[in-house]
């Protein structure tokens, strides 16, 4: 024969944690059915114009930070600072002026995506972000 | 039914194994092999890059007769390399160049009867990027480095601002960051970048114009003050001078062999 066990407090208990389990979840019901929208970012007049990138896009959008690092280490380190595109096209490696020279609107470009990833790259805190105008 | 031994079970079973796990593996292979069939990008140096065994530096003091003689070149620099020059705190001060005394430039020769023009005259001072550099030994993540033309430079990206390398080097050529320093700089020069909070940051000779095939900034605007040339090349006009005229370096005595050369 099992024991009788007696819950004390039964509705107070019963509603705390019917509160509790409503507000954990709330977040999920909040946000139920509705798909956040992915990020869009804005392909400057400019880099419309130039039509290809350094690389290709799928590159670009999988691999720009490991090829960043590879600029920058080819820069700083080795003194090689121009980059020969597969496709054989020259470009200076220089983040503030070839990057941005054509994405030159940071906002729509690079932020929309790094601040729906929620990712800080520190660049900026250096690199100057606002190109000449050319 | 054929009858198979335990034995031969195993032995089909353990292969039938490797050939289906190992077919990712192939087809990952298979893809990377025809990335490599893709023309692999280059990087190069510019061609005009100006490049040299040992970069080095002859200051022709003879021709400094105030102060005011080095405002160009110091100007040259601090604009192209957006130092913060609106700092107020002279402990946060950064120089890459600027003008000292006889005495701060040459503390061991300082003497109590001088050469009246040797001990008025002040003397534009910057890194000496050393050939045996004490600050290149102290930094702990290489961010300081030797380029194999002499050059001591640094990597921002990888000082983590332990100063290390300030309280190696002899000359006080460095400094640090203690501000962001953006908020200091009186016209952002947009060619280049500018600095953090939190790194040391020192003179680079120029790197970034020597790549591209142009003499220092402050060379080009110290009116023949400065001349800038290969001090392993015999033939160079650095070396010319150094044989045509007597020259100090400073503090050579700590045997760090400073590339800058004084003729007093």
């Amino acid at each position: 024969m099992p024991s009788k066990r007696k819950l004390y407090n039964k509705g107070l208990i019963l509603a705390g944690l019917a509160v509790f389990l409503v507000a954990a979840t709330s977040p999920f019901w909040d946000n139920f059915g509705k798909a956040a929208p992915g990020p869009d970012p804005v392909l400057s007049a400019k880099a419309k114009a130039a039509k290809t990138c350094v690389r290709s896009k799928a590159y670009m959008l999988a691999n720009h930070m490991q090829l960043l690092n590879e600029w920058r280490n080819a820069v700083v380190r080795d003194g090689k600072r121009i980059y020969v595109a597969p496709d054989g096209k020259r470009y200076t490696m220089s983040l503030s002026n070839t990057c941005l020279g054509c994405h030159n609107n940071k906002a729509e470009f690079c932020d929309r995506c790094h601040n729906y990833a929620s990712v800080r790259p520190y660049c900026w805190d250096c690199h100057i972000d606002k190109p000449k105008e050319s | 039914m054929m009858e198979r031994s335990r034995r031969s079970f195993l032995k089909i079973a353990g292969l039938s194994a490797i050939a289906l796990g190992s077919q990712p593996v192939l087809r990952a292979l298979a893809t990377s092999s025809e990335h490599v069939g893709v023309a692999a990008p280059q990087m190069l140096a510019n061609k005009n890059a100006l490049t040299a065994k040992r970069w080095g530096m002859v200051v022709d003091t003879r021709k400094i007769h105030s102060a005011h003689d080095l405002v160009p070149m110091i100007k040259a620099c601090d604009t192209l390399h957006n130092i913060p020059t609106l700092l107020q705190d002279k402990n946060h001060e950064i120089k890459w160049i600027w003008g000292e005394d006889f005495e701060h430039s040459f503390p061991f020769m300082a003497d109590a009867f001088m050469n009246e023009h040797a001990e008025e005259t002040t003397y534009p001072v910057l890194c000496n990027h050393c050939k045996n550099p004490p600050c290149v030994r102290a930094c702990p993540t290489q961010a300081t480095f030797q380029r194999p033309d002499g050059i001591v430079m640094m990597d921002y990206h990888r000082c983590i601002g332990c100063r290390f390398c300030m309280a190696a080097c002899p000359f006080g050529a460095r400094s640090f960051n203690f501000r962001d320093p953006r908020p200091f700089i009186p016209v952002l020069s947009l060619d280049y970048p500018t600095r953090c909070k939190g790194v040391v940051e020192k003179c680079n000779f120029c790197a970034e114009r020597l790549a591209v095939g142009k003499m220092p900034a402050c060379v080009e605007a110290s009116n023949g003050i400065l001349t800038f040339g290969d001090l392993e090349d015999p033939n160079s006009n650095v070396r010319a001078l150094l044989k045509s005229d007597f020259t100090i370096r400073r503090k050579e005595s700590l045997g760090t062999e400073p590339s800058i050369y004084y003729i007093v």
